[in-house]
């Protein structure tokens, strides 16, 4: 028997989430039964700020074609400070990335809380779209797995 | 180099240093190491001269912490200094231990143009009085203008003392005009396959010898993170052009806001990957977004990455940024 395999191409997103504004705001998107598409894999950290650049380079290392940080709008982080620093970080990794060649819109920060769990499935198909119009990331990641 | 032999006499006669952190002549008429020389051990082999690139900053943390030891007297020049300014707000050294001698410089001459310039294999380079270089090569003497063979760091420099003890003046002398981020705007100006060829081309010859994380004196923590064996990249060359991307780009990040520019990393770089263009480019978002920050200027104020303001711009301002 053969199973017809699907040619389209689906990318991988990693989403990661900050506990207290978006990981809510993914699962009221849930229990709202709001769908977005089932390629995003949403790693839940404690805070924007606990996302360590390196994170997002393994993300892409391991298969990601595209890496997403979501955390509480500024002003509004449980740790009072927490996702400032994260987004000077952010800022400052996606345009090395972007420097170095790799596709500037294959990285993205969203804020979002935890009531918005409408625009959490909004920013989540807007983004697949964008990555899947760009195609696989082949620039970050080990060739040599690949088949 | 007789001035400074005759402050450090002095400051060794009257006990108030009993070593020297400085340079030491090598098997080449170029090579300098940096080297200890202490008061009973003498200055046999001492040398400051246009060969002596080193920056010798990074040797003060474990220099300063010894115990039962005197103070100790380092020689910086002018862009080192920087680099012990960002020491001492990190708290990395202990100030009072060591007594800071500012030097002048005028630029360091990098060997490796001085043979590209002569195009032959080099035994022996002189320094003149004026600004030649006597070059000995297999076919004969040779002149070089030194101005025309300084690093990359020394062709950009605008760097001033910033700390010191005592100072040993400089005769002026003209600055460079080229500007430090030209080649990094040059970059920004390509289309992202052109840079990604660009890096590519660059970053397929690094052999991970760490060597511009050693050198480095703003990557000084004990433990580094790519020497977690657990990582899957400790002690081992890059295996493909993922882990090259990563190791660079991790530690320029690493070492964002706190970089002052000394160009070690790309002076040490046996593959003469120009990492200082890394580095660069961190500093000159920095300046863009966060407005002007010289890393080592003060000891005091916060760098960019450790700070914050509420109206910062959002990362999304990488995807309006210009080039192609």
């Amino acid at each position: 028997m053969q199973v017809e395999e699907s040619k389209e191409f689906k990318p991988t997103i990693v989403a990661f989430c900050c506990n207290w504004c978006s990981y809510a705001g993914a699962d009221l998107a849930g229990s709202s039964r709001i769908s977005y598409p089932a390629d995003v894999k949403i790693v839940r950290v404690p805070c924007s700020c606990r996302v360590n650049p390196l994170f997002i380079l393994r993300a892409f290392e391991r298969g990601a074609d595209g890496v997403i940080l979501c955390g509480c709008h500024p002003g509004d982080c449980h740790y009072s400070t927490g996702n400032y620093y994260a987004r000077r970080r952010m800022t400052m990794l996606f345009s090395m990335l972007d420097y170095m060649g790799i596709e500037r819109e294959r990285t993205r920060v969203e804020w979002v809380s935890a009531a918005e769990g409408a625009k959490f499935a909004a920013t989540m198909k807007d983004f697949i779209e964008t990555v899947t119009k760009l195609g696989e990331n082949r620039k970050l990641r080990d060739l040599r797995c690949k088949e | 180099m007789q001035r400074i032999i005759d402050k450090i006499q002095e400051l060794f006669a009257n006990d108030t240093v009993d070593r020297v952190l400085g340079w030491k002549t090598g098997e080449f008429s170029w090579e300098r190491t940096p080297h200890v020389f202490t008061k009973e051990g003498g200055l046999d082999g001492f040398v400051y001269d246009d060969f002596c690139g080193a920056n010798l900053s990074k040797y003060l943390i474990d220099e300063s912490a010894k115990k039962d030891a005197g103070k100790v007297l380092v020689l910086l020049k002018p862009c080192d200094t920087y680099s012990y300014n960002q020491l001492i707000k990190e708290h990395r050294v202990k100030p009072e231990n060591i007594y800071v001698l500012a030097i002048p410089c005028r630029g360091k001459v990098n060997v490796d143009a001085v043979k590209a310039a002569v195009g032959t294999t080099v035994l022996a380079v002189e320094e003149t009085e004026g600004d030649d270089l006597k070059v000995k090569t297999f076919r004969g003497e040779k002149i070089v203008n030194r101005n025309d063979v300084l690093f990359e760091k020394c062709q950009v420099c605008q760097k001033t003392h910033q700390v010191y003890d005592e100072i040993i003046e400089a005769e002026p002398y003209e600055r460079p005009k080229k500007d430090r981020f030209a080649e990094v705007e040059a970059l920004e100006a390509l289309s992202p396959e052109e840079r990604y060829e660009f890096w590519r081309t660059q970053l397929s010859k690094c052999i991970r010898c760490n060597a511009c994380r050693n050198v480095c004196p703003a990557c000084n923590c004990r433990t580094c993170v790519f020497d977690n064996a657990k990582s899957g990249v400790a002690t081992k060359a890059n295996t493909d052009d993922f882990e090259e991307n990563m190791f660079h780009i991790i530690r320029a990040f690493h070492v964002a806001g706190r970089c002052t520019d000394c160009g070690e990393c790309s002076r040490v770089c046996p593959q003469n990957i120009p990492l200082h263009l890394l580095n660069r480019k961190y500093i000159k978002d920095m300046n863009t977004y966060y407005g002007e920050y010289q890393a080592g200027e003060d000891a005091e104020t916060r760098g960019p990455l450790t700070n914050f303001t509420k109206e910062d711009v959002e990362p999304s301002i990488v995807y309006g940024k210009g080039g192609k």
